[in-house]
């Protein structure tokens, strides 16, 4: 039906407005069904009253938002204070999230780099080279770091080996080994993006920095880095914001200490432990702070995109 | 011209890329406020050695100075030429004065000091009212000056230009072969100007080098180039020309005396290295050649017109010579009350003053 609206005259753009509409549908059944309505029900849930085993009562209740940030005693009699147990979850999961964000940038960056500068007939290999490891399952992926990370692993000892350390390293149930994983978890979600965009970048722009006096180190920051920077944003929002709700590797590769957002609320949806509605709650306050960061954080782009002009 | 006054020297400098030669074995020498033009045929090592200069490209073989010193270690930031890109290679995402500004701060200046330079070398070609503007929201001539404003605040010993021209319509490149002309004097900087296009390089240079296939064809004025072309490769390069295949049966006075299949015959102004019995080439510029009802002593070319083709400032006339190739003479329109059109079909002779035929080394 598009085709044969394409043609002009105000008859068929009529036409041709009802076959966009009919055309979008899809995508608009698809956002609805796959990210409005679960972010409804979840909203809803949150505001629901817990059942013992699992699942919820349909009374509306606020008991799940009052557990998250006040603590009133045993019996829930006491004069309520603020619940600082999970704010400090919630805290070192964004640091957590945020180191490994930057080491996917410190590694995902150069890789990226390395691969657009190839010829263009090698790229896609260095690209499916990348994307290789990340045919295994991630719960495989996480495990086999576990064992390779561990006292007496391969990377211990190798570093034994060749003499460089006389004790192992203490890495697993460390927060550095929950970035580790995190890292390793997302690192393509990092390296795609920069590669799109620095394969883009016309690298006659550099030829015409160091033309015009720049070093090598200056025409990268200076150049290089405001041309690629929608494809470094992107994919340090890609990794960032799974690694902030990430359960795997701080379960497998943190231990108990090291307990992140994302463990606390799949515990809250497993076995008879339960309680939806605080699953529900966490997960909306999760939600509501990545969406404050990505806001203020496109804000700050808008204004030093208004400045620039 | 003596030692002090090169700019650039350009000694064997020789480029390969695995195992093609992009350039074998080039010596130059470009004199200080000279304007320059490398000219030949895309792939015949003109960017290459442009390049090379700029430090864009590594030099395989061979010496580069500039000025005595040597350069051709140097990274292109640590040289003191710059360059204005073919794509003109602006910052996308700084504003036209920052671009201007940017080879001045990176030199050291203070911001403020490297804006208003920039500032005044946006005067200088014109675009002040566009400082604050982005390269995207200029036309591509404005981009054009722009690029040449920033590679010349810096002022460079030596300004490049790698086809600058080439993106823009055929009235603008006019007017802005003029402007660069004009900048070039006005500057004194060394202008070294890469191009694939004869009239430009005639029109703006002091002095040619006409590159093919990695190698120097002929190195001189553009007049030089143009009525005393070293070979075939250069007279066909330069303007239209008719080449023929003659044979030298007699050298007197200076003066060759050749003949060509047919049993046409002319004579021509005498050129070192082609002996008696040579068999060579010769070049005939159209604009130099006129036609007439009986032969001349320098030549004996007889012929019919097969057409007259009107194109503006000239009429091209097409004679087939009795037994020979086809000519192309071209009579000038404001000449026209002078020399006669004759009409397709018309015996005539074809003729030309001494010293319009050129005789070709190879």
């Amino acid at each position: 039906m598009a085709a044969g609206a394409a043609s002009g005259g105000s008859a068929t753009t009529d036409t041709y407005r009802e076959a966009r509409t009919w055309l979008l549908l899809p995508s608009w059944l698809i956002l609805a069904g796959l990210s409005l309505i679960p972010v409804c029900l979840m909203l809803i849930y949150s505001f629901l009253t817990k059942e013992f085993r699992g699942g919820v009562i349909w009374d509306f209740s606020l008991a799940a938002y009052d557990q998250f940030f006040f603590d009133r005693g045993l019996f829930g009699d006491d004069p309520a204070q603020i619940e600082w147990t999970y704010i400090a979850i919630f805290w070192r999961s964004i640091w957590q999230a945020s180191a490994a964000t930057l080491l996917s940038l410190a590694i995902g960056f150069p890789t990226a780099y390395f691969i657009a500068t190839r010829p263009e007939r090698n790229r896609a290999i260095w690209v499916f080279l990348i994307t290789i490891p990340y045919w295994v399952n991630l719960l495989i992926r996480t495990v086999s770091m576990k064992f390779l990370l561990r006292d007496q692993g391969p990377l211990n000892d190798m570093l034994i080996g060749i003499g460089l350390i006389d004790t192992p390293i203490h890495i697993v149930n460390t927060n550095f080994a929950v970035q580790l994983g995190l890292f390793y978890s997302y690192l393509p979600f990092m390296v795609l993006p920069i590669y799109a965009a620095v394969e883009r970048y016309n690298f006659s722009l550099s030829e015409a920095a160091a033309d015009l006096y720049a070093s090598k180190f200056t025409t990268l920051r200076r150049i290089l880095l405001p041309a690629v920077k929608p494809g470094v944003v992107a994919g340090c929002i890609l990794v960032f914001v799974p690694s902030l709700g990430s359960f795997l590797a701080p379960d497998l590769l943190g231990g108990a200490k090291n307990f992140m957002i994302g463990s606390l609320i799949e515990e809250q949806f497993k076995g008879n432990a339960g309680n939806w509605p605080f699953g529900a709650a966490a997960s909306m306050i999760l939600l509501t702070i990545v969406l404050i960061l990505l806001l203020i954080f496109a804000r700050q782009q808008a204004r030093a995109e208004k400045e620039a002009h | 011209m003596n030692q002090d006054n090169i700019a650039i020297n350009v000694q064997r400098a020789v480029k390969r890329y695995g195992t093609f030669t992009a350039l074998k074995e080039i010596s130059l020498s470009i004199y200080d406020n000279e304007f320059f033009t490398l000219l030949g045929p895309s792939g015949c090592g003109k960017t290459t050695l442009l390049r090379m200069i700029a430090g864009f490209e590594d030099v395989t073989e061979g010496a580069i100075q500039l000025f005595g010193q040597e350069i051709e270690t140097l990274p292109p930031n640590k040289r003191p030429v710059n360059t204005v890109f073919q794509n003109y290679a602006l910052f996308p995402h700084m504003s036209i004065l920052d671009n201007v500004a940017f080879g001045l701060e990176m030199l050291g200046r203070s911001k403020s000091e490297a804006r208003a330079k920039a500032g005044e070398m946006l005067e200088l070609v014109q675009l002040s009212q566009f400082a604050k503007r982005k390269p995207s929201q200029l036309s591509g001539g404005q981009q054009q000056r722009v690029a040449l404003a920033r590679a010349l605040a810096p002022q460079p010993k030596v300004l490049l230009l790698d086809e600058p021209l080439s993106a823009l319509d055929l009235k603008l490149r006019k007017a802005m072969q003029i402007e660069l002309k004009h900048l070039q004097r006005e500057t004194g900087i060394t202008f070294i100007f890469v191009t694939h296009d004869q009239e430009e390089a005639l029109t703006m240079s002091d002095r040619i080098a006409v590159m093919s296939a990695g190698e120097l064809q002929q190195l001189g004025s553009p007049r030089d180039i143009y009525e005393a072309p070293r070979n075939m490769f250069v007279a066909d390069f330069i303007g239209e020309t008719n080449l023929l295949e003659v044979s030298v049966d007699d050298i007197q006075n200076g003066r060759a005396t050749c003949h060509l299949g047919g049993g046409h015959e002319l004579t021509c102004n005498e050129v070192q290295g082609i002996g008696v019995g040579a068999k060579v080439h010769m070049s005939l510029r159209p604009e130099r050649l006129f036609i007439s009802e009986a032969a001349k002593e320098t030549a004996s070319l007889r012929g019919k017109v097969v057409e007259n083709i009107f194109v503006g400032t000239d009429i091209s006339t097409i004679v087939d010579l009795a037994d020979g190739p086809n000519f192309i003479v071209r009579t000038s329109n404001s000449d026209r009350g002078n020399k006669r059109i004759f009409e397709p079909g018309s015996d005539v002779f074809v003729n030309m003053e001494l010293g319009a035929a050129r005789l070709l080394v190879d």
